[in-house]
């Protein structure tokens, strides 16, 4: 792991409307394969991707919403949501999908992996990474 | 430097893919290396070979392959994407029983790995789209 | 750790240049191409958003759409494509706020 990239892949697209928010979970999920240091980030319309409750069945497509609660299993543990996003929205985490991951160094311990963040500190995490996918 | 460039936007429609070509002829003339141009999305649709611009517009198509040829660029197109719609090679015709091809020269098909294999093999990654 | 962001839409149609000036941190570089090269122009509503920042914008997309060079916020860097691949080589990586 000593030579793996920060990968952050940064989500500002509403699901559904456009194809951007499931190609990018689905780039993700491939990319965990080959085993970089991955961050998603959640901001501007992003946030709605990880809206509970969503119900596909009347538009025909794919809900892949539960998805999101996987990506922990594929060893994704770092989510940024940006506040100002949520906020300009009138959404609250409590509006969010629950999302953990279980941590092997502390018995498998659930932690959560959404960490709120303002868009300053969110700047800070992406001038860290190495590669920024954005969709 | 080492680039990886993806596309997400079909031709004509949007100014990306035009944006995308000048930028990577531009780093070629640099002396710069185009690792792979990487089509997503919509972006697939700039591998057909069965488009007829009029003749007083671009070929935007031919212009990718003639820039695949000149410079032994790798052009892949994402192959979910390629199969939703509809851009086929030998191998997914014979997989999924279509009775024609129609990538054009210098596109391959392949997976979403290649984009996320551009990003660790290269120096920048850069995306063109809407 | 600098970092080169893109915008390609018009101010006036979406919130990219929005985002991508309020995010920017000292010593990263604003590109505007295709239609985000009119929040470039002076006198209009989007300027101040380019306040403080260090901002380019790509020549042939000015020209195409009939923005000359004193149109524009002062200090603002004009550039060909060949620039643009300077750009992305002098910052550490890119983010196309599409």
């Amino acid at each position: 792991m000593s030579d793996a990239k920060k990968f952050m892949y940064i989500n500002r697209k509403a699901p559904y409307g456009t194809i951007y928010a499931w190609e990018s979970l689905e780039v993700v999920l491939i990319g965990a394969a080959f085993e970089q240091d991955v961050s998603l980030a959640f901001m501007d319309d992003g946030v709605y991707q990880l809206t509970k409750g969503q119900d596909t069945s009347g538009i025909g497509m794919k809900n892949f919403s539960p998805t999101y609660s996987a990506l922990g299993d594929y060893e994704v543990s770092k989510i940024y949501v940006e506040k100002e996003s949520l906020e300009e929205r009138g959404l609250t985490l409590d509006d969010l999908q629950h999302l953990v991951w279980e941590d092997e160094d502390e018995d498998y311990a659930e932690k959560d992996s959404i960490r709120l963040v303002s868009r300053a500190e969110l700047a800070d995490v992406l001038a860290g990474q190495d590669v920024l996918f954005n969709f | 430097m080492k680039l990886t460039i993806q596309v997400n936007e079909g031709p004509y429609q949007h100014q990306s893919a035009d944006t995308a070509y000048y930028f990577a002829k531009a780093a070629l003339e640099k002396g710069h290396e185009i690792f792979r141009v990487f089509f997503y999305h919509d972006g697939v649709n700039n591998g057909t070979r069965l488009t007829t611009p009029p003749q007083d517009d671009r070929n935007i198509v031919n212009r990718w392959s003639e820039l695949a040829q000149e410079h032994n660029i790798d052009m892949v197109l994402c192959v979910a994407a390629a199969q939703r719609r509809g851009i086929v090679d030998d191998g997914e015709a014979e997989r999924n029983g279509k009775d024609t091809t129609n990538i054009a020269p210098g596109f391959r098909i392949s997976g979403l790995g290649q984009l996320v294999e551009g990003g660790i093999q290269s120096d920048r990654l850069i995306v063109f789209g809407d | 750790m600098a970092m080169l962001h893109v915008v390609n839409k018009s101010p006036y149609d979406a919130c990219n240049l929005n985002t991508a000036s309020s995010i920017m941190k000292e010593g990263d570089q604003l590109l505007l191409i295709e239609d985000g090269v009119y929040g470039a122009m002076k006198n209009a509503k989007a300027e101040s958003l380019l306040n403080g920042l260090k901002v380019s914008v790509l020549g042939p997309d000015l020209a195409a759409r009939g923005i000359s060079q004193d149109k524009l916020v002062d200090g603002i860097d004009v550039v060909d494509y060949a620039g643009f691949v300077d750009l992305v080589e002098a910052n550490d990586k890119v983010q196309s706020w599409l």
